[in-house]
Formats: structure tokens, C-alpha cells, sequence
């Protein structure tokens, strides 16, 4: 009868695989004019004059933006520090050119066509200077790396490597990465004529935070953010590229106001490698010690990322290894190197991705300098409690997911010698890492109302970013009202809704699902409340509190379900069109036991009725096992993902299809890291190279083997009530440690730099 | 200029067509059908694939004067009224949809695979829609949906 943990199909697949799901860029408007975005085509200078008069002239065009006309825009609060931007300089507000692509200029037009025409009208020449470019300058520590400190210690790793009977010292580099979600981000920003603003986005930046960052942007005073309406109903893919308030968010509400009319504006994927931040590239060095044994006596890893003057983001590489192992003495540092290429930002699975990578590889080169399995070796590292924090974990299924991955997997079978293991003329490697991640509970809100036909509609103005959250809060308020989920709506991606923090760090399920069955069970028991005080009622004179739901949307007594009442008859015998309650959980950043925090948000006085489940007493972390089987060809250096067995503790499983299309997405997103994805960057002119999908390449289908993906499917008894924790980063972390890995065990080659190509291997 | 052309078997006729706009335009923003995505206009995604007689390609990739007097197929014009074409049925029922951006593409690319090779094996699958980037789902529930589909026809 309960309906979480069945594999419900997506609710919104119908609209999707017709082609009438309404994406953003396909909103009908009134009206409309189309904008364009101008980009500086030098890394570093100032714009020594522009003329747009030519295009100004142009058929169709109603405004030409630039520096020297813009209406003056306020510096942006740093998402860090409780705002809602990566990039806090504005765009066009003086005549710098901080990086290539910083919008230049903002031309609209009545039809799209029109306004990329006379953007290509527009002149600019420029004093150029020379670029940072690359992990070369001076490092500087971040004020804050994830809300924590840049450096971490526990004991004196320094000293331990010293006494270490075995050691290993290694430096790992990754690239930059883009998100590059399938839909190029869309804003569509009208004014009414009193003043209120709508936004229509395509953000995954959750579209609470997004009203506040516009009214900030916009001057409009925070009591008066109510005017503000953001929307994003259906998005198509974020990955961290649609989160905040970036320049592109802002200049269409810009430009709307001084038209007077709606105006949208559609990057090109070539303008989303520079309008809506990048996973820094990153130079980890990583150096452990361990006993003969194999047990780790101290590790070091210091982590380089990009820097920029507008806005900081450093890569949180190191957090990974401050809670993997038990490991007395760690430390961890992250720095930062000035660069001239915008502000990075968070990418799916921020920190464990390429930390991992470093972290995981450098494992595999100690197992091979001890001659022990790597399973082994993790095994005899186990930490049995939370390391960083020295306090148990609310769950940790990570044992199992080693015993049964391997199992799954036939590890038993890997000759430990690289390169003993062959298939025809392919060299055949196996390799495996661990994988965490620290998913979080955000603050987030629910209304649940009870309808006189017995169907329920909740609202949340959390973003179903792709990931079934439409479908499975229909689940969890089904479940918890007793009703079958077809007859509950979930509605999602309106400031109309209750607050939601955006569906980011894996948060979705285990943030919005609490707070869905609280207000679901709320309302339950209002409607029981009546039922119990209702002479007509089978339930009269029963305690509201122990009433239960029998399924069919019956409320039943408990000490006999054959006297039930039925929402339906309650409700029309109370005269009522509806019942409904909102309720909230999460708990504040920060409060939160896990290592990264997000710095305070504002949203306190909200917080007061949310709940803090175990602030500060245990940690949680979603645990897993990746192991990986490639074939690389020898005399091509070809390398073939040929098989992934992932086993993954994330709590509880919602629903097992949903579920499994995150993490086999997941570990997509971990064979594209190491094997193909990387945005190169010209080192004397600091602009990307290949800012297409041609130049960065995405796995496609015939670059995906068969995958293995099993869930532990244990609920976390202390992390919420559901005892889901979280499942969207999690698969990727490990993937491209346990490809090198398996290259390394295929080939002998060990590669430290990604992405693994015919270039490394062959070289 | 004046476009005419059958689109999903309707004759449909656009005027003042700029000589540089795709059909993937003329189908979007003047003939309002968005189901197919614009994703790169590259010809890198495949989300725009549409049918031009009988061939799939890349709308972002042909001139909307191209298609003058000629049929034009899109996602929109795969189900007979209310019934869902079998590929469509089977990316709903495998779960082959995430954010389904890329669906619309993939549906009419497997659409087409499946009428020139009914049987296909799964290097055939994965060869035919290796055209079409998914950045969610990791495949696997597309190879799903089009093995049932093809079970089904
Ligand atoms: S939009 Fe046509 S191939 Fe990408
Ligand atoms: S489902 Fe999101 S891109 Fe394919």
C-alpha cells in the first residue's frame, strides 16, 4: 500500500516524451523582444571606446546596453556570505574586462534574428593587458572554503610523514569543467504596471533565493521582495550551471523596465562556458604516510584552485579526506591563484569530484608500494567513526557496499600485477574507489491541502531540476495522507509556494521530503480532529491523535480500522472546499553536522519552526563503492569503460527508478571526467578554446557500458523521519579515481592528470 | 520570404522569413511548435532532430527556406491523437526521461532507427543515437525504452 520505495513512474515523462512540457524558452509571450549578449572577445584591459550607433540603427532593435549607458547596478552579496551570487561585479558598469567573455554589451530587438544582427554592428576596441592565466601565481588562502576555514589540521601530519614507514607523494591535476546541461540557461523578465516583476528562469538557484537576489540587484527594498515573482516549472538540467544570480539573470529586468515590455534572453552554448561559472581546474598535492601494515598515519593534501577578484569559489578538494579514513593526523589546505576567466562555482559533486580523484588515486599508489589489494587497504582504514568531527555517524553502510560490490563486481578475480590481464589484444585493468559525499538538509517549507474530492496538491517552491521531485514528493505525501499518489499533485518552482533553499548538495529528497510528510501528516490530523468531534462522523468521540490511515484516503480508529471515515465525507459533511497546512524542516547551515556548511542564509526567522534533527551529535555523509573494468587498446592508447558496479548507502530509496537514473547518471558524469571532459584554456590569451560540444566532449551513448547499481536501501534512523539522506553527487565521486585506477592495473601507466587519453598513455 | 510547408501533416505557411533563420526557428518561435529544443544550434545535441521527409536531421542545422514545399515531422506529430507512438510509450514506462530536455531529439532519432532496423542489437542502439547527448540519464534507460519499443511495434 505504500507507495515510497516502489519504482513510480515520472509523473512529468508524458509532457516530456511529447514535446508539451513547457521549458522555459517555450513560454508564449505578449509582446516580446529578445536580447543578446555582446562578449569581450580579450581576457584582461579596458574597453578603449565603443560604438554601437550602427547597430542601434538597426532593423528591430529597441536598446543598446553598454557600459557608457547602463543604468548603475549594485555590487552583488557573495552566496558565501548569505547572498545569492558567485560573480558579485556587475555587468556594465565601467570599462574594465575582467575576463573573456564578460558581457560588453546587452542589445535587444524585436525578434532574435534581429538583435545578434546588430550586436555584430557594435565596435570595441580594446587596451588590452596581459591575462592570468593558469595555477601559476601567487596562492592566497580563501576567506572560507564551504563555510569552513581553508586549512585543516588534526595532529601533526607533517611529523607523521616524517616517521612513516612508506610514503607516497603525488600531484594530481584536474581541468576546468563546464556544466553544460542539455537547456542553455533562458530568463524571460516582464514588469506590470504597478511596478511587481516577473521572472521566468530556467535556475536551479531555487527561485526564493533568486527574488531576493533581485530585488537586491534591482534596489528594491527587501520588504518589498513580495512584488518579486521568480517561476522555473520545468528545467532542463542545471548540474550547479544554473545556480545564483549571475549578470545574465539580472540584465533582462534591466532592460524590461526601461522598454516596458517582457524580454528574454537565451545564451548560446558557446556564452555558457563564460555566463554561469565553471569547475576551477585544480592542482592537488596529495602525500601520505603509512605503516608496513598499511594503516595511514598521516595525510596531506593541499589543493590549488582559481581565484578571481569578482567573486570567490574555491574548489573544497581536501574536505573529502579530512572524514574518509581513520587517520590520526590530517591536514588539509586549500589556496587559491588569481586568474583572469570569471568565477567558478559549484559542479556536481563539488569538492569530492576532483578531490576524490587525487584522494583515491593516491591510495591506489600506496596499495601498489605495500603490494595490497586496494579493497584491503581501505578496509584497514575504515573509520568506524567520523574522524573530523569524532562523533559516530547517523549511518554508514560503506562495509557492506566494498563486500557487495566486490562481489558484484568478481574483484576476487584481479591479478594484482598491471598489465597481467588481457582479452584479445585489449589490456584489461580493474580499479576501484570509495565514494562520499556530505548531502545536506537545507531549510524548506510544504503546504499540503486535502481537497473536497479527496485529491491533494502540495506546493513547495523547491525546482524539480530533473530529478523526479515532482514525482516522488507525490510519494512521500501520498504515503503519509494514505491516499494513492495519482492523486496528489506536487507543484514546484513558483515564489507563490513556500520557501524551498535551492535543490542543491544532493539536498532535494532529504530536505523537501520531511518537511511534504510533516505538513501531509499535519493536515491528516486536522482533518481527523473533525472527523472526532463530528456526531455523524464513525470516528466521533475517538482521540484525533491516534486516528490512522487505512489507505483510499479512510481515516480509521485505531482499536477497529472497520470504523473509518473518508476525507471526502469529512470535508463535505464540514462544509469544507479544503483543508491544508505548511510545515518546515532542515535544519540552518552551519548547525548542520557535516563538513561543509554554507554560510548563514537569511531566511532566520523561517528557521525558528524548522527542526534540527541532530545538530553537532552525529555526522552523515552517503557512502559508496565504485568499481570499474576498462580495456585499453596498446597500440592506440584507446580507453573503454567496459563495465561499473556501484554499490551506494544513500539511506533510504524513495524511489528505486528515480533513484537509479541519478546514479547511473552519475557515474556518466564520472567516465566523462575521466576520460573526455575538459574546456582548455589558450595560456597566453586566456580564453577557452572550445567552447562547444565538439571541442568538450560529453559521454555519449556508445561511450556507456552496461552498469551495475545496487543501493543499500537502509534508512538513516537518525537523520530525518524518512531516513533518506541523499544521492544526487554521490555516484560521480570515485568514478574517475577507479578509471585511472583500472588504467593503471591495465597498463602499468599511472596517469595523474585528467582527462586519461591516448596522449598520456602512448606518451 | 514565405515559407510553405507540411508540418505534421498540416500544410502551414510563415511569412517574412529571414533568409538566415533555421527550421528549428520557423518551428519554434513562428509556427508554435517547441517541442523541439534548441541546445547548440551546432548540429553537437541532436535535441532538434526533426523528420524532413522521411530523414531525420538537425533542424538548427537546415535553412527554413530548405523546407519549402517539403513534410516536415516533429515530436509533436508522432502520437495519432491520443495515442502515443510506441517509442514515446516506452520512454515513459522505461524511465528513459530525466529532465527531458534531449527527449524530443532522442524520441524522433529512435523513432527512425527503429523503422529502418526493427531488431536492432544494442551496439546498433547505441551507434544509431550516439548522435543525441543526454546529459542525465546515462543511456541506460534509453537503450531500455528503445529495445521495448522495438519488442512492441
Ligand atoms: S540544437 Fe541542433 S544539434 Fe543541438
Ligand atoms: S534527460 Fe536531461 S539531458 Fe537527457
Amino acid at each position: 500500500m505504500t507507495s515510497v520505495g516502489t519504482p513510480v513512474p515520472r509523473v512529468d515523462g508524458l509532457l516530456k516524451a511529447t514535446g508539451t512540457a513547457r521549458y522555459t524558452a517555450d513560454i508564449p509571450f505578449e509582446d516580446l523582444t529578445h536580447a543578446v549578449l555582446l562578449q569581450a572577445t580579450i581576457a584582461r584591459g579596458r574597453i578603449a571606446s565603443i560604438d554601437a550607433s550602427a547597430a542601434e540603427a538597426a532593423p528591430g532593435v529597441l536598446l543598446v546596453l553598454t557600459h557608457l549607458n547602463a543604468p548603475r547596478l549594485p555590487r552583488m552579496r557573495a552566496f558565501a556570505k548569505g547572498g545569492s551570487a558567485q560573480q558579485t561585479v556587475p555587468a556594465l558598469q565601467d570599462d574594465r574586462v575582467r575576463f573573456a567573455g564578460e558581457t560588453v554589451a546587452f542589445v535587444v530587438a524585436e525578434s532574435q534574428e534581429q538583435a545578434r544582427y546588430a550586436a555584430m554592428l557594435i565596435s570595441v576596441e580594446y587596451d588590452e593587458e596581459p591575462p592570468a592565466v593558469g595555477l601559476h601565481g601567487d596562492a592566497y588562502p580563501p576567506a572560507k572554503v564551504n563555510g569552513q576555514p581553508p586549512d585543516y589540521r588534526r595532529g601533526d601530519a607533517e611529523r607523521a610523514l616524517a616517521d612513516a614507514a612508506v610514503t607516497v607523494e603525488r600531484t594530481y591535476r584536474t581541468p576546468v569543467h563546464h556544466h553544460n546541461p542539455i537547456e542553455p540557461p533562458v530568463t524571460i523578465a516582464s514588469w506590470d504596471d504597478d511596478g511587481g516583476l516577473t521572472v521566468h528562469e530556467a535556475a536551479q538557484g531555487g527561485v526564493h533565493m533568486m527574488r531576493l537576489g533581485f530585488a537586491e540587484a534591482l534596489g528594491i527594498p527587501r520588504r518589498k521582495a513580495g512584488s518579486i515573482r521568480v517561476v522555473s516549472k520545468f528545467l532542463g538540467g542545471g548540474f550547479g550551471g544554473k545556480g545564483f544570480m549571475w549578470p545574465r539573470n539580472i540584465l533582462p529586468a534591466v532592460a524590461a523596465r526601461l522598454l516596458g515590455r517582457p524580454v528574454k534572453l537565451e545564451l548560446t552554448r558557446a556564452q555558457m562556458y563564460t555566463s554561469g561559472g565553471y569547475r576551477s581546474e585544480t592542482v592537488q598535492r596529495l602525500r601520505l604516510g603509512a605503516d608496513r601494515d598499511g594503516r595511514l598515519g598521516s595525510i596531506v593534501h593541499e589543493s590549488t584552485s582559481t581565484g578571481s577578484d569578482m567573486g570567490e569559489f574555491p574548489e573544497p578538494c581536501a574536505q573529502i579526506t579530512q572524514m574518509l579514513y581513520a587517520c590520526p593526523n590530517v591536514t588539509g589546505t586549500h589556496r587559491l591563484v588569481r586568474q583572469n576567466v570569471g568565477v567558478p562555482t559549484f559542479t556536481r559533486a563539488p569538492g569530492e569530484g576532483p578531490g576524490s580523484f587525487a584522494l583515491e588515486s593516491a591510495l591506489d599508489e600506496l596499495a601498489g608500494e605495500l603490494s595490497l589489494d586496494p579493497l584491503e587497504l581501505r578496509l584497514r582504514n575504515y573509520a568506524e567513526t567520523d574522524p573530523e568531527h569524532d562523533r559516530p555517524w547517523s549511518s554508514k553502510g560503506l562495509r557492506e557496499c566494498y563486500s557487495e560490490g566486490a562481489e558484484r563486481f568478481g574483484w576476487s578475480a584481479r591479478n594484482p600485477e598491471p598489465g597481467s590481464m588481457r582479452d584479445g589484444r585489449w589490456l584489461v585493468g580493474y580499479g576501484m574507489a570509495t565514494a562520499a559525499y556530505s548531502s545536506h538538509t537545507w531549510p524548506t517549507f510544504a503546504r499540503v491541502r486535502i481537497r473536497a474530492d479527496g485529491t491533494a496538491v502540495v506546493r513547495c517552491a523547491t525546482t524539480d531540476i530533473g530529478t523526479g521531485t515532482y514525482t516522488v514528493m507525490a510519494q512521500v505525501a501520498a504515503d503519509a495522507l494514505g491516499v494513492r499518489p495519482g492523486d496528489v499533485t506536487f507543484e514546484a518552482g513558483d515564489t507563490r509556494y513556500p520557501f524551498a533553499f535551492p535543490p542543491v548538495s544532493s539536498s532535494g529528497a532529504r530536505s523537501i521530503g520531511p518537511a511534504v510528510r510533516a505538513a501531509a501528516l499535519a493536515v491528516r490530523t486536522r482533518v481527523a480532529r473533525l472527523a472526532v468531534k463530528d456526531r455523524e462522523s464513525p470516528l466521533f468521540g475517538a482521540d484525533a491523535a491516534t486516528v490512522r490511515a487505512i489507505g483510499g484516503g479512510r481515516l480509521a480508529r485505531a482499536d477497529d480500522p472497520e470504523r473509518y471515515d473518508t476525507f471526502v465525507d469529512v470535508l463535505e459533511r464540514a462544509g469544507l472546499g479544503h483543508v491544508e497546512e505548511r510545515k518546515g524542516y532542515g535544519v540552518m547551515p552551519f548547525l548542520h553536522s557535516t563538513a561543509s556548511g554554507i554560510a548563514p542564509w537569511p531566511v532566520g526567522p523561517l528557521l525558528r519552526v524548522a527542526t534540527r534533527p541532530f545538530a553537532g551529535r552525529y555526522s552523515t555523509y552517503d557512502f559508496g563503492a565504485q568499481f570499474v573494468e576498462v580495456r585499453v587498446d596498446p597500440d592506440l592508447g584507446v580507453v573503454r569503460v567496459s563495465r561499473v558496479v556501484g554499490v551506494y548507502d544513500i539511506g533510504r530509496v524513495l524511489n528505486p527508478r528515480t533513484a537509479r537514473n541519478q546514479a547511473v547518471g552519475g557515474i556518466t558524469w564520472g567516465i566523462g571526467m575521466a576520460l573526455m571532459e575538459r574546456t582548455t584554456t589558450h595560456p597566453r590569451l586566456g580564453k577557452y578554446t572550445s567552447p562547444n560540444l565538439s571541442g568538450y566532449l560529453l559521454p555519449t551513448n556508445a561511450d556507456v557500458p552496461d552498469i551495475d547499481v545496487h543501493f543499500l536501501d537502509r534508512p538513516d534512523p537518525l537523520v530525518n523521519p524518512l531516513g533518506v539522506k541523499g544521492v544526487g553527487e554521490l555516484p560521480v565521486v570515485g568514478v574517475a579515481a577507479a578509471i585511472a585506477n583500472a588504467v593503471h592495473h591495465a597498463t602499468g601507466k599511472r596517469v595523474r592528470s585528467l582527462p586519461i587519453g591516448p596522449a598520456e598513455l602512448l606518451g | 520570404m514565405r515559407v510553405t510547408v507540411t508540418v505534421n501533416g498540416e500544410q502551414r505557411r510563415a511569412d517574412d522569413v529571414w533568409e538566415g533563420e533555421s527550421l528549428l526557428f520557423l518551428l519554434r518561435e513562428r509556427l508554435g511548435l517547441p517541442g523541439s529544443k534548441n541546445a547548440c544550434e551546432q548540429g553537437e545535441c541532436g535535441s532538434c532532430t526533426v523528420y524532413l521527409d522521411d530523414v531525420p536531421v538537425c533542424s538548427c542545422l537546415v535553412a527554413a527556406g530548405q523546407v519549402q514545399d517539403r513534410e516536415v515531422r516533429t515530436v509533436e506529430g508522432l502520437a495519432e491523437g491520443d495515442r502515443l507512438d510506441p517509442v514515446q510509450e516506452a520512454f515513459v514506462e522505461a524511465g528513459a526521461v530525466q529532465c527531458g530536455f534531449c527527449t524530443p531529439g532522442l524520441v524522433v532519432a529512435a523513432h527512425d532507427l527503429l523503422d529502418r532496423v526493427p531488431r536492432p542489437s544494442d551496439p546498433e542502439i547505441r551507434e544509431a543515437l550516439a548522435g543525441n547527448l543526454c546529459r542525465c540519464t546515462g543511456y541506460e534507460k534509453i537503450l531500455d525504452a528503445v529495445r521495448l519499443a522495438a519488442a512492441r511495434r
